[in-house]
């Protein structure tokens, strides 16, 4: 399975202007959106995500537009069922979550409450504009996943999950991918999927993929990695990763035993139609190794992950508290 | 260690005693750093001394780890709130005993952009290093920012921005600074996630900052070289 480009991205290209928030188009510019969820389909993605990554009531309200959660989640939602209903083939309308943006107790202000508060929310907004899933991105507290857990327990609706790991192999938080695997098996609630998103270029997400895979988890793995690194030229940004680059990181990630695979900030329909293909045309390879990865997509931004055998350097401690 | 004899602080010489306060720093041990300093400022300490020696080192050890993957942003932000506990004992003294100051910065997040996460911990971090910083939150349009700058006189001015999306606007506020003539007064520090240094120079910044360590030193880096250049 394939899955769309970053909506942002697209919308971009578009004329959104900086600042705006993109949720707002759906409700503004319906014809763009269903222009934007056509192409990840006509590229051949099964699943595509809603334009409500930022529909959130924390996130909104910094736009004075907390009231209109509901709203602009279910209008996000029905243009993307409208499209799928459309495409004469099953497409996965999956209903875009973001994280909240705050930090939680006792170093931030956010809740566990509060946290489900908000994701049952956006979910209900979702549900009502007929999402088939809902698909969590981007998260780096386990704080937050479990809440957005719940909120899809709430909501009674299925739900995939990934995180972003940016920082030295691991989540802003600190998690790695081997304790994310570990605890998604926790959850009273578990995703049908779970993964990697964003980050740091298509190598690093595919060192967190391997680390999935050792932690011997049996659910299925997405991993959405992004088109390269932005690059500012003339006004506008641009990701440098070609389309040839994300079909080799599709082959990779379908080879290390990836069932969901997509691409995130950067990727455009060209990309997709290129990974699809190349997913379609190459045979299935072994398992790939870190080194093969590297060679193929380049250097991992750090030396360590966090993971197995080497958990990284530790500070010598004068340790006499407890 | 649980079982070990409990520390206490006020037992300890002085140079075990800022080692502790290192540790516990690191450890993000807000009280036992109000009492550390107290202790030190007891023993006749100067505000300058204890703020440097103790806690702005301490911090530069977790800064360190920070910027190595080896501390994360939750440890980051216990041990800056156990530092700012300090600083609020100390600022008042600094300002009584008239102490070196190590700079000022005024920082935000850019229009449009709702993330400060980042932004924070560069806020803490600098603090954490003893440079005076007015933080304005999230979503600056450029008459926020140059209204802070005029008021403030800071030496560096840091913009933040965590999506592709928002990044540019760092450039509409550094064009507007140029057309006012008032670019040259200040170092401009930009940091987030999607940024980089060919952004940083693309755009007309000084800098680009990876992290909030990074932004530290770099800061320090610029400021001296200022100074120097007033001086010289």
């Amino acid at each position: 399975m394939t899955k769309d480009a970053l909506t942002g991205t697209n919308l971009f290209n578009m004329g959104l202007s900086s600042g705006e928030p993109p949720e707002f188009w759906n409700v503004d510019k319906p014809d763009n959106i269903r222009s934007l969820y056509r192409g990840a389909v006509e590229a051949g993605s099964d699943i595509f995500l809603t334009n409500t990554f930022g529909g959130n009531a924390a996130r909104l309200k910094l736009h004075n537009a907390q009231g209109r959660v509901r709203e602009l989640n279910r209008v996000g939602a029905a243009l993307g069922r409208e499209i799928a209903d459309a495409s004469g083939r099953t497409v996965v309308v999956a209903g875009s979550v973001g994280p909240t943006g705050e930090i939680f107790v006792p170093m931030g202000s956010l809740t566990h409450d509060l946290a489900v508060e908000i994701f049952h929310e956006q979910a209900e907004g979702l549900k009502d504009g007929g999402a088939d899933v809902l698909w969590v991105e981007t998260i780096s507290a386990p704080e937050e996943y479990r809440a957005a857990a719940e909120a899809a327990a709430r909501a009674g609706m299925p739900w995939c999950g990934t995180m972003s790991f940016d920082t030295a192999g691991r989540t802003m938080m600190g998690v790695t991918s081997a304790a994310m695997a570990e605890m998604v098996e926790k959850l009273p609630n578990p995703p049908i999927a779970f993964g990697a998103n964003c980050g740091v270029g298509a190598s690093d997400l595919m060192r967190t993929v391997l680390g999935f895979v050792a932690a011997g988890t049996a659910r299925p793995i997405i991993a959405k990695g992004n088109a390269g690194i932005p690059k500012y030229h003339d006004g506008h940004i641009h990701y440098d990763g070609t389309p040839d680059l994300m079909a080799e990181y599709a082959v990779l990630a379908r080879d290390a035993g990836v069932r969901i695979i997509g691409g995130c900030c950067g990727t455009m329909p060209e990309h997709l139609t290129a990974m699809r293909a190349a997913m379609e045309s190459r045979p299935k390879g072994p398992r790939p190794t870190l080194e093969d990865i590297s060679a193929k997509l380049g250097a991992f931004s750090s030396a360590s992950d966090g993971t197995g055998e080497d958990v990284g350097p530790k500070r010598e401690r004068r340790g006499r508290r407890g | 260690m649980a079982d070990d004899d409990e520390i206490i602080l006020s037992e300890l010489s002085d140079d075990e005693l800022v080692l502790q306060m290192h540790d516990d720093l690191y450890d993000g041990l807000k009280e036992e750093i109000e009492e550390g300093v107290n202790i030190l400022i007891a023993r006749g300490w100067t505000p300058y001394d204890t703020l440097t020696k103790a806690l702005v080192a301490g911090m530069t050890i977790v800064g360190a780890d920070f910027r190595d993957g080896i501390l994360f942003v939750p440890e980051v932000l216990l041990a800056a709130n156990a530092m700012k506990a300090g600083m609020f004992i100390l600022k008042p003294l600094l300002a009584e005993t008239g102490a070196p100051r190590m700079g000022k910065m005024v920082i935000g997040t850019v229009k449009g952009d709702i993330h400060d996460i980042g932004k924070n911990l560069v806020a803490m971090m600098m603090e954490g290093a003893g440079f005076e910083v007015l933080d304005l939150g999230i979503n600056n349009s450029v008459e926020k920012y140059l209204d802070a700058l005029e008021k403030e006189q800071p030496d560096i001015l840091g913009m933040s921005a965590l999506l592709t999306t928002t990044m540019p606007y760092m450039k509409v506020v550094i064009d507007t600074m140029k057309e006012k003539g008032m670019r040259e007064d200040y170092i401009v520090l930009v940091g987030g996630a999607p940024l980089n240094e060919e952004f940083s120079k693309a755009i007309g910044a000084d800098a680009y900052c990876r992290d909030a360590a990074v932004a530290v030193e770099t800061a320090k880096q610029y400021v001296a070289r200022k100074h120097n250049q007033l001086n010289g």
